[in-house]
């Protein structure tokens, strides 16, 4: 089986202003694969996967160079319109952000708006059947009217990857999406993820090496705003090929 | 330097305490004295107000005939002619109009008395002669004069006759204009505000719009009333007086205020909850009308109503564009001449008939009574709608 490119982006440059936030990334993501992406604070981590739905857009004063595609057709293209980019491309914040409304209507916000399910029961299959994949039902769904804002941290960070799975995308851009969580929702969130790399191709940044080498098929290594070194998880973690890879993953850094 | 603090520590200590207590001390002689202003006001205002609330009446006959058909006055006995309302004496014809039966018969009334009677009764500087005096203790004795509560005062509209007048046109037309004002500057308002929140870009020109915005809510009202005037009056030709125009120049008068607080608003929403919404494919139209908006609604509401609770009270544009004008009659229709809570207030306070002086106090504590549960609705909202994420 020839791994089919999902994603990619090519001599990607990111500017805030004249800030060169990214330089020269080019990464191929592998569909129905995980790639993390590590390195430390600042490294454009976070610049990085919000280009590839172009939430950065929403910054005044940005610069978007190079090419970004997804199945091989530019994101910037008159093709792909943004809210259908967005769709098949799902993510998933660092903090949780549900909507200040109730369980039900946070993931059926998504399918509503772009018109995936009819309301009534097939609206309600959908709603339970995200809330499955994101393991929240057997918590929640004997209140879906309740607020989401009353949910736990962990149950709310679920809630809201139920809420982009809800829209079936392609892509899962997930930028730490267990920084705020405690280890038994944590591991839920990494079992998650095991799961629903058989129907997407997931992007996750993340601190936690145990979890990026726990998770990922492939990770990249990021240092100030450079692409240092990608490649497959295992070897990045036992031979990587570069120094800083190296002294970032043992902690040795700085 | 840290030596010489180390070596006084207690002096400094003490003169920062002195400085404290005095500055303390300052502060709340400026509260009493704000507190004592409110109270002298608000004592004056009920004192002299409150008698207008109560309102002297005559039991009498009322006879219906031909006679008094054609001169109302004709219609009571002759000692009681000159203590009893003749603006209530109008109504026999319309009375007779209405009701063809009373031809030729004679009823008993409680008919509202002549000002001075009413004065007289309250223990006021009146100008009833010793004669009339006498009159009425006869009848005080007979119990057939009282202060009753004064329905007429909220039933009736203005009136040259003291006794008859009351503040009804005024507040219908206080509900016109506001209800104008209202529906012209809440839609625009916000829709100003929503795009220069979450669409406009940042640039020259917007921001520049912005500090005009800020401005135009601290110009002078009647430079308003002016504008209305040349806008509206003149070039529209909307008539004069009307509702309409004065609720178009208040309008224009709290618009600025309506953006502002909704702008407050709609930036108190913070930006994970948009993000949020793009995140999922919204459109940014998507994003305003299904998030921002219903988040910062009270917030919305709430500086609406102050807008509007500040235009209940305004007086100068509405002057400019003839709404203090004298309206015995409820509008018909927002075309219509009308007057307004406030407008009527400076009517009757230039009034030099003495009795008007209460109704005058009585129509400030309606306002102020209307405004403060304005107000208290808006705090009511903020409360109940407040939310936290
Ligand atoms: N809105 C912005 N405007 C200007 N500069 C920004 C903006 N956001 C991020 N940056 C800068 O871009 C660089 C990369 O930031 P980014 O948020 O991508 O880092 P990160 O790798 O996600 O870090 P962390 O691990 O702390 O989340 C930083 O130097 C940051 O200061
Ligand atoms: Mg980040």
């Amino acid at each position: 089986m020839t791994a089919s490119i999902k994603m990619k982006t090519r001599d990607l440059d990111f500017y805030y202003g004249d800030f060169l936030a990214l330089k020269k990334i080019s990464i191929s993501f592998v569909a129905n694969q995980v790639t993390a992406l590590i390195g430390p604070s600042g490294c454009g981590k976070s610049t990085y996967i919000r280009c590839l739905n172009r939430m950065n857009d929403l910054i005044p004063g940005v610069k978007v160079e190079g090419e970004i595609a997804l199945d091989e057709c530019d994101i910037y293209s008159q093709e792909m319109e943004v809210i259908e980019l967005r769709r098949r491309v799902g993510m998933v914040f660092q903090k949780p952000n549900p909507f200040p409304k109730s369980i039900y209507e946070n993931v059926a916000y998504a399918p509503r708006i772009h018109g995936l399910a009819r309301k009534g029961s097939e609206m309600d299959e959908l709603v339970e059947g995200s809330l499955q994949k994101a393991g929240l039902w057997d918590e929640v769904g004997y209140r879906l009217t309740h607020p989401a804002t009353s949910l736990s941290g962990g149950q709310q960070q679920r809630l809201c990857i139920a809420r982009a799975l809800a829209m079936e995308p392609e892509v899962l851009l997930m930028d730490e999406p267990a920084s705020a969580l405690d280890p038994i929702a944590t591991q839920k969130i990494e079992e998650l993820i095991h799961e629903l790399k058989n129907r997407l191709t997931i992007i996750i940044v993340t601190h936690n090496m145990q979890q990026a080498a726990r998770v990922s098929d492939s990770t990249a290594f990021f240092y100030m705003g450079e692409l240092v070194e990608i490649d497959g998880t295992d070897k990045i973690f036992t031979r990587p090929e570069k120094k800083q890879t190296e002294e970032y993953i043992t902690g040795r850094f700085g | 330097m840290n030596n010489t603090e180390a070596s006084q520590p207690s002096k400094r200590l003490q003169k920062r305490y002195k400085a404290e207590k005095r500055f303390k001390r300052y502060c709340i002689t400026a509260l009493l004295l704000a507190i004592s202003f409110l109270v002298v006001f608000f004592f004056s205002l009920i004192s002299k107000g409150a008698s207008a609330f109560r309102q002297a009446e005559i039991l009498t006959e009322i006879a219906f005939h031909e006679q008094s058909r054609q001169m109302p006055l004709a219609a009571v006995n002759e000692d009681l002619r000159h203590l009893v309302s003749r603006g209530w004496l109008r109504k026999v014809p319309m009375m007779l109009k209405e009701n063809p039966k009373l031809m030729d018969t004679v009823q008993t009334y409680w008919v509202v008395a002549d000002a001075e009677v009413d004065q007289y009764l309250k223990g006021k500087p009146n100008k009833l002669r010793p004669r009339q005096k006498k009159v009425i203790e006869r009848l005080k004795d007979e119990g057939r004069v009282k202060l009753n509560f004064n329905v007429y005062f909220f039933l009736n509209g203005d009136s040259k006759m003291p006794e008859i007048a009351g503040i009804k046109s005024a507040l219908v037309g206080t509900i016109y204009v506001l209800f104008l004002t209202l529906i012209f500057c809440f839609p625009v308002g916000v829709m100003t505000a929503v795009y220069l929140e979450e669409f406009a870009p940042d640039n020259r020109f917007t921001q520049a719009i912005e500090v005009n915005i800020n401005n135009l809510a601290a110009i002078p009202s009647i430079l308003y009333g002016l504008l209305g005037l040349a806008i509206f009056i003149n070039t529209f030709h909307v008539p004069r007086s009307s509702a309409l125009a004065g609720g178009l120049t208040l309008g224009l008068m709290t618009l600025p205020v309506i953006i502002i607080s909704t702008r407050t608003a709609i930036r108190a929403v913070p930006d994970s909850i948009r993000e949020a919404a793009l995140g999922v494919g919204a459109s940014r139209w998507q994003m305003v009308l299904h998030h921002v908006l219903p988040l910062s609604f009270p917030g919305i509401l709430t500086g609406t109503i102050i807008g509007l609770a500040q235009a209940m009270g305004e007086t100068a544009p509405l002057l400019i564009v003839g709404m203090m004008a004298f309206i015995p009659d409820v509008p018909g229709s927002l075309t219509q001449a009308a007057t307004v809570l406030p407008a009527q207030i400076y009517t009757w306070s230039s009034s030099s008939l003495r009795p008007f002086e209460a109704r005058t106090a009585a129509a400030i504590l309606v306002l102020l009574v209307v405004l403060l549960l304005m107000n208290a609705l808006a705090v009511f909202l903020r409360q109940k709608f407040q939310r936290k994420w």
